[in-house]
């Protein structure tokens, strides 16, 4: 199957407009389930070949490379294809009762096709060879996802989506000024091609200043799309008022893409052996460890649990950032491997969330009293999931912390050993926090109101996710294969 | 000669902005704003890029603004004054603009036949275009064929603003919503009184001007059929001169707006009917795809128009033809729909 690369993307693009043509929810519904899941089957035939016979690549209208836009899939960007569409080929069933109570049932239809965009946006930028294509497509999950967000049941969603899209905004223009820039130096867009005419006509030895410029923009404007800490003011309110669903796919799927862009663009244009990685590191290092333990403790003081996680969401993103400024193989597939652990365990945290939400109507702190008893499955699979957040063994967190610790003591960064330790104990007091209200505070004797379980079609996705978590903890090879491999291709250069 | 026209035109555009940054009244502000997009498509027009300042003049200055000024009627017409002295963005916008004149210093000179987006993939793009796309408009075959993937990314991007309008205001606000479910209807007073309290005290603002003065009324039914029939122009010629399905897309909805303007939402919707532009929206993003899959049921690759038809040229220009279609009916309803979506905000749905 040569078209499978090209696959990956339209099927969600086109099932998008599909799904606003009836004007009704349940077709709209299925429309977008059926293309969630055909591109998570794209993409497991994609990384099956990857794995198999190494870099896919689709030349879009038949043109090749540097003049048209082309399609290239080496093992990194197949695993975050695999993250992607994985996450949300989840949270498409679970999106059925839960859309149904928090949107209004006019505007679902439209709900539903902003999701699929937002989809293929992330995907495309995945998967495009294309800097320019890259941009377009980022357009496409950012315009998509401030609405979506914006769609959220409480009034103040309104408020964090505008936060978001000013944010965002700023951030994609930065990133479109850089390749700007080095459309000028090189006369090329394709990612390649660019790194090659950097190299060939020595631009990146002479210090260009041009190219520092076109750098310093794109890591700008990534950051501030990835959340690294002091730019990351917009994502707790916008996890926080999003809908139960966006929570979920954009917690583990959106800022797990604009790490891959970094990725892309600070080892695979530049090259591994420049200047400029270790100039990254340095400017990153701080950052990520701020992140790690201000967010970790920020968290603490939460009391909407859904902000709480959100804060904890820019804690673990400084765990994948700190990876990425070690720049050795370590250090680098930690970082890659922690990118998917995230997503597992935030995915599920957030669909426990989505369930107290759908049972109980809210997610502040004191609401959680006594649903250790009513609500046994999602509090359960909360467990299960702040396990795997402070990295106990056995779960998947523990994989990639363990290889982030590992890592550190190679470089002899023992201060940032007991830092990454720190951020896990105070994990898990915030986990504490609402695993103790849940279960030892006792209900009121004015609450006797039925509050029942989650349904089936909430708890099986929440369920599956545990598995996951579980199951990526005790057997990781196929994942800890897959981020090994993407940070040898990144260090070796493409 | 030249430098003295960018030189005036940059100068203007530097006290538009500024203008517009320190003024308070919305309504100056959005006219500031067009006349921010006239200069940049004059000044596109002296660095020879007239299909870009085409597609500036007409989204710009003409469509945005008209945008602008029907979401203005929902909302106050002056600005708030910010709680603080924004002097941190001060901050950020002087170091962000004194980076990117560092980043100039070492940028090819402007014009320069020897620097590197002269010399490498532009060079295919003028010696062989002709025979292998078509189109005497190089533009037109870059964005159409070469790069014709990025103008579906950006047909789909239309689209997506289009739905997310819908989907945030096209349907009564929460807060009537709410009074629906929870309040009995025969207490039609409180409902009334519920809904004033949202900002409904600016009911004036929302009858759209226009609907009284006569010279309007002719001047619009002479110019209506010819901006409708200029959109087609663009639409068709576009493989000729700079034009194309946005442009086209763009005016024609204008045309449409301005009917609805200064005769009747109302009207203008019965003929257009919501629906009906819904369709349209999803039928153009299907037309560009479809095209792209027939492609590959043809045995080519996405979007390669080579195999549409026994003539690689032929096929060639089929399938921009096609693609230019879709992209211009997509636009056309994307636009209209987002102004009724304003318009209508508060008499019913889309």
């Amino acid at each position: 199957m040569s078209h499978l690369p090209i696959l990956q993307v339209i099927i969600p693009l086109l099932a998008a407009p599909l799904c606003i043509v009836f004007n009704n929810r349940r077709i709209a519904w299925f429309v977008a389930l059926c293309a969630t899941w055909a591109s998570f089957g794209v993409s497991l035939l994609i990384a099956q070949q990857v794995l198999q016979s190494g870099a896919l690549s689709y030349d879009i209208g038949g043109w090749p490379a540097p003049w048209g836009i082309d399609y290239y899939v080496d093992s990194l960007n197949a695993f975050v294809l695999l993250i992607v569409t994985g996450i949300s080929a989840l949270a498409l069933p679970y999106a059925n009762r839960s859309v149904e109570q928090e949107i209004d049932p006019r505007s679902q239809p439209y709900f539903y096709s902003l999701l699929l965009v937002c989809l293929a946006g992330l995907l495309g930028i995945s998967i495009t060879g294309d800097a320019f294509n890259m941009y377009v497509f980022l357009e496409l999950s950012s315009l998509s996802s401030y609405a979506l967000i914006g769609m959220g049941p409480r009034r103040r969603a309104l408020t964090a989506a505008y936060q978001y899209l000013v944010m965002g905004t700023i951030g994609a223009t930065f990133i479109l000024i850089g390749i700007g820039l080095l459309y000028s130096l090189t006369g090329s867009l394709n990612i390649q091609d660019i790194s090659y005419q950097l190299h060939a006509n020595n631009i990146i030895g002479s210090g260009n200043r041009t190219l520092l410029t076109a750098f310093a923009f794109i890591t700008v404007g990534l950051s501030l799309k990835l959340a690294l800490f002091p730019l990351h003011l917009w994502l707790p309110n916008a996890y926080t008022y999003a809908p139960s669903v966006i929570t979920i796919f954009l917690a583990s799927t959106a800022t797990k893409v604009a790490i891959y862009m970094l990725l892309r663009f600070c080892y695979c244009v530049v090259g591994s052996e420049s200047i400029f990685q270790l100039t990254l590191g340095q400017i990153v290092l701080l950052p990520s460890l701020a992140a790690i333990i201000v967010s970790s403790v920020v968290a603490i003081f939460q009391y909407d649990i859904k902000r709480m996680l959100a804060y904890s969401s820019i804690a673990q993103i400084g765990y994948i950032t700190l990876g990425l400024s070690m720049s050795n193989h370590s250090g680098l597939s930690a970082a890659i491997l922690h990118m998917f652990n995230h997503a597992l365990m935030k995915g599920l945290l957030f669909m426990t969330m989505g369930a107290v939400s759908y049972s109980v109507g809210s997610v502040y702190l004191t609401d959680f009293r006594g649903l250790g008893r009513r609500m046994p499955f999602t509090m359960g699979a909360f467990i299960v999931g702040g396990l795997s957040l402070m990295g106990i063994p056995m779960t998947a967190g523990f994989v990639s912390k363990w290889m982030l610790v590992q890592a550190a003591i190679e470089l002899g960064w023992w201060d940032v050993v007991i830092l990454i330790l720190i951020g896990s104990l105070l994990a898990v007091i915030y986990i504490w926090r609402v695993v103790e209200t849940a279960y030892f505070n006792p209900l009121l004797e004015l609450e006797e109101e039925e509050i029942g379980e989650a349904p089936l079609s909430l708890l099986i996705p929440m369920w599956l996710m545990v598995i996951a978590n579980i199951y990526f903890g005790i057997n990781s090879a196929i994942p800890v294969e897959f981020a090994q491999q993407a940070a040898t291709l990144l260090l070796g250069g493409m | 000669m030249e430098s003295v026209v960018d030189i005036v035109l940059l100068s203007f555009l530097c006290i538009t902005v500024v203008a517009i940054v320190y003024i308070r009244k919305l309504f100056c502000a959005i006219m500031l704003l067009g006349i921010f997009s006239l200069l940049s498509a004059s000044l596109f027009v002296t660095m020879d890029a007239v299909d870009v300042a085409f597609t500036e003049a007409a989204v710009g200055t003409g469509i945005s603004s008209i945008l602008l000024l029907s979401a203005l009627a929902l909302t106050h017409t002056r600005e708030q004054r910010p709680p603080h002295q924004p002097y941190i963005a001060l901050l950020v916008v002087v170091v962000t603009g004194a980076v990117l004149i560092y980043g100039t210093m070492d940028l090819p000179r402007f014009g320069d036949p020897n620097s590197p987006i002269h010399r490498h993939v532009a060079v295919r793009y003028i010696a062989d275009s002709p025979h292998e796309v078509g189109p005497p408009n190089i533009v037109t075959s870059v964005l159409a064929s070469y790069r014709g993937y990025d103008t579906l990314g950006e047909t789909v991007v239309i689209f997506t603003a289009g739905i997310a309008l819908v989907g945030l205001l096209g349907f009564r606000r929460r807060q009537e919503f709410k009074v629906r479910l929870y309040q009995p209807m025969d207490k039609k007073t409180s409902y009334a009184e519920n809904s004033t309290e949202d900002g409904d005290e600016f009911e004036d603002n929302i009858k759209l001007p226009g609907a009284n003065h006569m010279v309007l009324r002719i001047v619009g039914k002479m110019f209506i059929p010819l901006i409708l029939l200029f959109a087609l122009y663009v639409q068709f010629h576009g493989d000729y001169g700079p034009g194309g399905g946005f442009q086209a897309g763009v005016i024609f909805a204008s045309g449409i707006i301005l009917y609805a303007l200064i005769f009747d939402v109302e009207t203008a919707m019965r003929v257009i009917t919501p629906k009906g532009l819904r369709l349209l929206a999803v039928a153009g993003v299907f037309i560009y795809g479809g095209v792209g899959l027939v492609c590959m049921f043809l045995g080519g690759n996405f979007l390669d128009y080579n195999v549409l038809s026994a003539h690689p040229l032929h096929g060639q220009h089929l399938g921009i033809f096609l693609i230019e279609l879709g992209v211009g009916i997509n636009v056309f309803a994307i636009m209209v729909i987002m102004f009724y979506t304003f318009a209508n905000r508060k008499r019913g749905s889309v």
